[in-house]
């Protein structure tokens, strides 16, 4: 199966260290991944702030760049939900507007086929235990898009646990948003931080070293506010913990 | 709409306020956070939900597509049983039908019930100016009267009172507007009802107005519904001569039968009950019970603009449970009335500026008052997909382009204060098309990475006024795969 | 052009592009929540009137005379609104001046009425719901809202249904109806629930059968 990775825009640039980790998991379950040069971002920050016409050319082009494999895995359950749930409707609002189905057309053959990392090994591989080794205290943030527009479950967490030397605890309020939300973040700063220093609040107070989520971008506002309020925990995403073995253990 | 909102700041600056009061931010996580569970516990007791939110949506949407034909019916089958229909185009229509209604029965002062409808165009105030003294007879709606407040909350306008709060606006305020609050009132819930009770009886049982809104009009009988708890509902619906419904076009749905479908949803969406105390229905005019004169106006105001938005008309299936409300983080955090709207939370931010169009701060900036957490689509009783209208209007408010305005169909400019953010946007759109010019950038960043600063001035202070900047790392791993070919160099 | 006309044509001209949709609504939910017998459906009855604070009493035929008889002497009733199509033997057993509804009395007047007895139009049982639709024994609805103590009979399996539709297809929507879930109530005070505001404090449901 040609499997190509669709790191996001955020990760190559800020987080290579979770780009690494998912091309070591997907290599020792024997997956052959590849990742095309041409990649760049799936349009879903320009998408959401109301460029919907400037969303338009990136999501063209994540077509081209991905449309000849049979399967594209990212995680970033965000950018997952972006090609999975709004590119098909901007196939539809080009249709509305007069523009024919030229747009639906170009790109509707990647969005079946692209699987939030977790989907991908759950759903596709049909593993769970990953052979993974971390022995840390880990709380898990179900992130918004993949826990409502994704649907991902308990996928996260059948990944999770048959970790060796992993203890899972529980995240009072899981299922409430962390308060980056992309441009929100600054638009709204005030609020924005105050979802994420209680989200915070909540990680803290089980005791865990690490938060644990499946989307670098709310990791990169929750770690951001936990060293402001020296909480002590650090923000780890989920694909480095699956890719720790006992051989090679993350740092 | 209530011109107690205009020129209200944008939602960020009034936000801001919200964020910092601990009172105010202990009061709403306590109410929003008790309702929250109780609510899923009372969806979780019905089987077919996802079945009833489906046929709610899909009746609301039937009636929206043939509106104009409900409403005639609706007007025939009122008239029919002895109503008068009137229909107010906006606001100003809709108060001036009122109080000519009010001025024609002689009296001078008029019960409320909880609505909406007449909060969205201002009626209290408009009757005053005509020497109209309206009462307003929900427990939290009295609140917000005595108190001279704002309401914040659809279902639950005193939401940003606590208890303590509530007991000291009925000892001060009660005494002016008629019977004062009982000699050492505690701030126990129970005997802040009672002073309700007592403050407010004198007053139903003179009246000789009642002025209602409705949860739902049935077209085929011309039968209007009040769903309710307290039963200042029921006394302004039954015991006044002349009855006054104000009800959003909208809130029609075709037959008797489709109540079934709301009758199940509403209660247990917005009080989480399995059945509100009290439902009243009824069709015009009654021999010998309940008022001998029926009145009911029905109020555009900005719903056939919305109407003709084929992404944004969703927003009319709302039934104002509150729902979206209660399990909003945002809502939560800033509170009602930075919303600067009788519509807070997630549905007055996709409801306000389709009403009132885009044109003020506060209309401009409530599509961009959410997170896009979902949380608000995934409760909705009728399946309203609030990010995706969100979204919508961003487009609207940054891009412009056809609206329509009092029926006129209009092409917006984009609106102002934008220019920097589209300039970017373009820009990284460029640059995302040329994974070359992308990559110099990436470089770029990572050779400069030492001269970082940990906090930034100007815009980027909103990240960096409560967040720490990500470090950025020595190379893209764009640059990593090619150095080590994908990983097989050992991966180093 | 008036109001009417100009709202009506922007709705028409709203909804130009949008095509008709004629085609029957889906109802995929359910007639009613699980299949129970009679007795069982009775029994979710009082069930859920119990849960939301409303008293509720079983009694046979021959003993509702005296029960609504002590139901009255309990509460210290001295007077009780009778609506006229009530079978005067229900009655019979207390000595509480009959106060018969008529449509003259007025608000004041009733406001001075300790109790009111009614029958009721049907019950639905899932909800803990009881519907008057002004029939002769229930009387106008602001007899069984003025008053604080409200006695409604039910002839139980009879009047009891499951659900809220089999309730709604009971009803004639030309009638007047209120639906009572319990004695008033309000949650507005924190979210929280409290009974007692402005319809009766005190609501007592006898189960007839």
């Amino acid at each position: 199966m040609r499997v190509a990775l669709f790191l996001t825009c955020v990760n190559d640039t800020l987080c290579p260290d979770t780009g690494r980790a998912v091309v070591r998991l997907l290599t020792r379950l024997g997956v052959d991944v590849d990742f095309p040069m041409a990649q760049t971002c799936c349009g879903q920050a320009h998408y959401n702030t109301g460029y919907r016409h400037e969303a338009e050319p990136l999501a063209r082009h994540f077509a081209e760049v991905f449309g000849e494999y049979e399967a594209v895995v990212t995680p970033s359950g965000s950018c997952g939900a972006m090609v999975r749930e709004l590119y098909p409707r901007m196939g539809e609002r080009a249709r509305a507007e007069g523009r024919g189905d030229f747009l639906a057309r170009t790109l509707a053959p990647v969005v079946p086929k692209t699987y939030e990392l977790t989907e991908f090994l759950v759903d596709v591989l049909g593993v769970t235990d990953v052979g993974a080794f971390y022995p840390h205290t880990v709380t898990y943030h179900p992130t918004c898009h993949g826990l409502r527009a994704l649907g991902l479950g308990d996928r996260p967490r059948r990944l999770l646990e048959p970790v060796r030397g992993l203890e899972l605890v529980e995240l009072p309020g899981a299922d409430e948003c962390c308060g980056f939300g992309g441009t929100f973040a600054v638009k709204n700063a005030d609020v924005s931080a105050a979802m994420g220093a209680d989200k915070v609040r909540n990680a803290a107070s089980t005791g865990a070293e690490v938060l644990c989520a499946a989307d670098n971008s709310c990791l990169m506002h929750l770690g951001g506010t936990m060293t402001r309020l020296r909480s002590g925990m650090r923000p780890v995403h989920l694909a480095e913990i699956l890719a720790s073995t006992e051989e090679e253990p993350a740092v | 709409m209530s011109g107690t909102f205009v020129g209200m700041p944008a939602f960020p600056e009034a936000a801001r306020d919200a964020v910092r009061d601990t009172t105010l931010r202990g009061t709403l996580r306590h109410a929003t956070h008790t309702i929250r569970a109780k609510r899923a516990k009372a969806v979780a007791e019905v089987s077919d939900w996802a079945a009833l939110r489906e046929a709610g949506k899909r009746i609301k949407d039937h009636t929206l597509r043939h509106l104009d034909r409900y409403l005639e019916q609706l007007e025939a089958a009122v008239t029919a049983a002895g109503g008068t229909v009137h229909w107010a185009a906006d606001a100003d229509e809709a108060n001036r039908i009122v109080a000519r209604l009010v001025q024609e029965t002689g009296e001078s002062e008029v019960v409320k019930v909880k609505s909406m409808a007449t909060q969205e165009i201002g009626l209290n105030e408009a009757l005053e100016a005509e020497g109209i003294r309206a009462y307003e007879t929900d427990l939290a709606e009295l609140i917000v009267q005595l108190g001279e407040d704002r309401p914040s909350h659809i279902l639950v306008p005193a939401i940003h009172r606590n208890r303590g709060e509530i007991r000291d606006i009925f000892r001060s305020e009660m005494g002016r507007w008629g019977r004062p609050a009982p000699e050492g009132l505690t701030d126990t819930p129970a005997e802040l009802a009672e002073a309700a009770r007592l403050h407010l009886r004198e007053k139903f049982l003179r009246a000789g107005v009642g002025v209602s809104g409705a949860n739902f009009m049935v077209a085929e009988t011309g039968t209007l519904v009040v769903v309710e708890s307290e039963g200042n509902g029921r006394m302004c619906l039954t015991l006044p001569e002349t009855l006054i419904s104000v009800v959003g076009i909208e809130k029609v749905v075709p037959s008797w039968r489709d109540l079934e479908v709301f009758l199940q949803t509403l209660p247990r969406s917005s009080t989480a009950e399995r059945m509100n105390p009290y439902t009243s229905t009824w069709t015009g005019t009654t021999d010998g019970d309940g008022p001998r004169v029926f009145h009911l106006v029905l109020l555009d105001n900005g719903r056939t603009d919305t109407l003709a938005d084929e992404v944004g008309r969703q927003a009319l299936r709302c039934i104002r449970c509150s729902a979206c409300l209660n399990v909003c983080p945002v809502y939560e955090r800033a509170g009602g009335h930075a919303y600067g709207s009788v519509y807070p939370g997630p549905i007055g931010a996709i409801l306000s500026p389709q009403l009132r169009g885009t044109a003020s701060d506060i209309d401009a900036s409530l599509p961009y008052a959410s997170s896009l957490c979902g949380a608000c689509y995934e409760v909705c009783p009728v399946a309203i997909d609030i990010p995706e209208v969100l979204v919508h209007l961003r487009e609207r408010v940054a891009q412009g382009g056809p609206v329509t305005r009092d029926g006129n169909k209009v092409v917006l400019r984009p609106a102002r204060g934008h220019g920097a953010e589209r300039a970017a946007m373009r820009a990284a759109r460029w640059a995302f098309r040329h994974p070359g010019a992308l990559r110099a950038g990436q470089r770029l960043a990572s050779r400069t990475r030492r001269f970082h600063p940990r906090t930034l001035p100007g815009p980027g202070r909103a990240w960096t006024g409560s967040r720490d900047l990500p470090p950025v790392p020595a190379e893209p791993f764009r640059d990593w795969w090619q150095r080590t070919h994908g990983g097989k160099d050992g991966g180093r | 052009m008036n109001s009417r006309e100009r709202i009506l044509g922007r709705v028409r001209r709203a909804l130009a592009d949008v095509p008709r949709d004629d085609s029957p609504i889906e109802r995929g939910y359910l007639r009613r929540h699980g299949e129970r017998t009679a007795e069982e459906t009775v029994a979710l009855l009082a069930e859920n009137l119990a849960d939301y604070r409303a008293l509720v009493h079983r009694c046979a035929p021959d003993e509702l005379p005296s029960l609504i008889g002590r139901l009255l002497t309990e509460r210290g009733s001295a007077s009780v609104l009778v609506p006229p199509g009530l079978d005067a033997s229900w009655l019979a057993g207390t000595d509480a001046a009959r106060v018969a509804d008529r449509a003259g009395s007025t608000a004041h007047e009733l406001d001075r009425v300790d109790s009111v007895v009614t029958g009721c139009a049907v019950a639905v049982a899932e909800t803990g719901t009881v519907v008057l639709d002004g029939s002769p024994d229930q009387g106008r609805r602001r007899i069984t809202l003025v008053p604080d103590h409200h006695i409604c009979v039910v002839r139980v399996p009879d009047q009891v249904v499951s659900s809220v539709p089999e309730a709604l297809e009971r009803l004639d929507p030309l009638r007047p109806s209120t639906w009572i879930s319990g004695p008033s109530a309000t949650s507005d005070i924190e979210l929280d629930r409290v009974e007692g505001v402005h319809g009766p404090r005190t609501l007592e449901v006898v189960l007839l059968g």
